[in-house]
């Protein structure tokens, strides 16, 4: 059998798309013609490349440029449908629309994310994990209080616990205090289960270890647990970046001042400004992501001694 | 049992806390009553008022009860328009509205794992789909999508989509991508080891994927299960919040407008509760799938 195997991903590829087009033809019958071939051709083309790509692909560079590239597919196609259907720009606006946007209002971009991010959910961030975290050490001492912490958080973290934004709004005003608290509440929980979680880390032989050093509990819980825990911890710094964001964004729709990611997406779209909303999304994906990459980074530093984060 | 009387100190602790909050909050309202009346009021008559405020800052656990228990046994039972009088539910009670929440965010989620599961495996199967799709889909994870969820709404309103389905493709696309990156661990969990038992048995692609690696990544996809799903609710009564007409997201704006905190906050019990009853169906289901593929 002399199929390679990228010729057998290049007609997955093709087949994926073909049912995709299928599926949206079914819902808009006058779809199917010349212009869905071309996406199609396009699509198949760069995937052919991708695949062969993959099939030879070593090394880190590489594998970037495979994802870069579907990436940048994903961005073409976008383009073209939009441009070759002529979808409204009240509905889609185009890629190189919305980057448009983006430059030409880089500082109202610029306040709203100082507004939103760096005042809001940066300040809830600190704020409730540092609470989150000093309530895990209290706890610690109480394996009863610990018995009865856990379950609670365990079950307050899975509760859409963003419906507390309008309460909160009601107590703290409109401005970027009442989306901290938002945020504070938000991150609290899974950052105190991790935490609680970390502080038990360690095993039996490490704590004996420690005894027999004959250290107090402050040197224990400082030489030893919390650096057993960091990787526990970081688990639950991460989720908190993007729940951050999203209770600061969310607070917003219940009230603010005229300034802010949350309200400049209502207020455009109430406008049918779409461009302006999706480089608001841009914003907000790029910070979004920016932030778990640091957050992620310091993780790299701290915690390099753990099987995780070796041998890479 | 070992665990439930720490768990219910811990709640009565809070419950504690929450009615020292009530009053403290409430406190403000009375004194500022007290004085236009021009009387004096000690802390004995703020507690007392700050347990039947009409609009607390902050309503006592009691109000919030008897408020969730108006809204939903109340006005189906008792109420004019509720399903004992009627034969329908009444677009008053909580029960409804949940009920609209609930559907949108099941068929979301169904279609988003359905759709995650299918993704998985064809970036377990094929190179090129693992290296192209793999890190978007990782990223995506770090970008709050919920936050823009209703102005999806509104764009697809906007082209004359509306009902149920806007709603469910923002629960949809929530639930998609960590099903999607919980199943392809999943997939991949099996050791070498087990991959050449099933070489040196001659089995084919398709047998080791039924046979080995779809039992094998239960665990990882019923985790990623319970996640997708608390995820695909908050996204549902996010995007309702623009909607008006059904959902706890919408009660929860307008009691918001109108300054209503005991319906708000009720509101919140009843989100609660369907929050944990839908991570505890798919805990059900998990139990028993790990029994009957030997985890347990």
């Amino acid at each position: 059998m002399a199929i390679p195997a990228w010729a057998r991903s290049v007609v997955w590829g093709a087949g994926a798309a073909a049912v995709l087009l299928a599926v949206l033809a079914l819902a808009r019958p006058g779809m199917l013609d010349g212009r869905a071939a071309a996406l199609l051709a396009v699509w198949v083309l760069a995937w052919a490349v991708n695949a062969r790509l993959a099939a030879a692909a070593r090394g880190r560079i590489a594998r970037a440029l495979v994802a870069v590239l579907f990436g940048a597919t994903l961005l073409a196609l976008w383009e073209m449908a939009v441009r070759l259907y002529a979808v409204p720009p009240v509905i889609l606006p185009a890629p190189t629309d919305v980057a448009r946007a983006f430059a030409a209002s880089t500082p109202i971009l610029w306040a709203d994310f100082v507004q939103t991010f760096l005042k809001g959910a940066l300040s809830g961030y600190a704020i409730g994990c540092a609470a989150a975290f000093a309530t895990a050490v209290a706890v610690d001492r109480s394996p009863f209080l610990q018995r009865g912490l856990l379950p609670v958080g365990n079950f307050v973290a899975a509760l859409p616990i963003v419906g507390i934004a309008p309460i909160l709004v009601m107590w703290f005003g409109f401005d970027w205090q009442s989306k901290a608290a938002v945020v504070v509440v938000m991150v609290f929980f899974p950052m105190l289960v991790n935490c609680v979680e970390g502080l038990k880390a360690t095993d039996a032989m490490q704590r004996d270890l420690m005894a027999t050093y004959s250290a107090s509990y402050w040197q224990s819980l400082l030489k030893l647990r919390i650096p057993a825990a960091m990787p526990f911890i970081f688990n639950g710094l991460k989720i908190a970046t993007t729940l951050a964001l999203i209770g600061a964004i969310v607070a917003e729709f219940f009230g603010s001042p005229v300034v802010g990611m949350g309200f400049r997406i209502s207020t455009e779209v109430g406008k049918l400004r779409l461009d302006m909303v999706w480089a608001e999304i841009a914003v907000a994906a790029l910070a979004g992501s920016a932030f778990y990459g640091l957050v992620a980074v310091l993780e790299k530093g701290v915690t390099f001694w753990h099987p995780s984060q070796r041998g890479r | 049992m070992r665990a439930a009387v720490p768990v219910l100190t811990v709640v009565a602790a809070i419950l504690a806390l929450w009615y020292v909050a009530a009053v403290g909050l409430n406190a403000q309202w009375t004194r500022d009553q007290a004085a236009r009346a021009g009387v004096e009021v000690g802390w004995s008559g703020i507690a007392r008022d700050a347990m039947v405020q009409e609009r607390p800052r902050l309503p006592a656990p009691h109000q919030v009860a008897a408020e969730f228990w108006r809204l939903t046994w109340g006005e189906e039972v008792e109420g004019r328009r509720g399903i004992v009088n009627t034969g329908s539910l009444s677009n008053r009670s909580l029960i409804y509205h949940g009920w609209v929440t609930l559907s949108a965010t099941a068929l979301g989620f169904l279609f988003g794992a359905g759709f995650g599961i299918l993704l998985a495996i064809g970036i377990v199967w094929n190179r090129a789909t693992d290296m192209s799709v793999m890190p978007w889909a990782i990223a995506s994870q770090t970008v709050p999508i919920v936050a823009i969820a209703p102005m999806i709404i509104v764009v697809l309103n906007s082209v004359g989509i509306s009902g149920l389905v806007p709603k469910a493709i923002i629960a949809a696309y929530l639930s998609f991508f960590p099903v999607v990156v919980g199943m392809v661990k999943g997939l991949r969990s099996p050791d070498a080891m087990q991959i050449d038992l099933l070489r040196t048995w001659n089995a084919s692609g398709l047998q080791g994927l039924w046979k080995l690696r779809l039992p094998a990544s239960m665990p990882y996809l019923f985790a990623s299960l319970k996640v997708g799903i608390a995820a695909s609710l908050v996204g549902t009564i996010v995007a309702e919040l623009p909607l008006g007409g059904a959902g706890l997201g919408t009660r929860l704006l307008a009691g918001s407008y109108y300054g209503q905190t005991i319906q708000i906050w009720a509101t919140l019990i009843a989100a609660a509760i369907l929050a944990s009853v839908m991570v505890g169906t798919v805990g059900v289901v998990q139990r028993a799938t790990l029994r009957r593929t030997g985890f347990r």
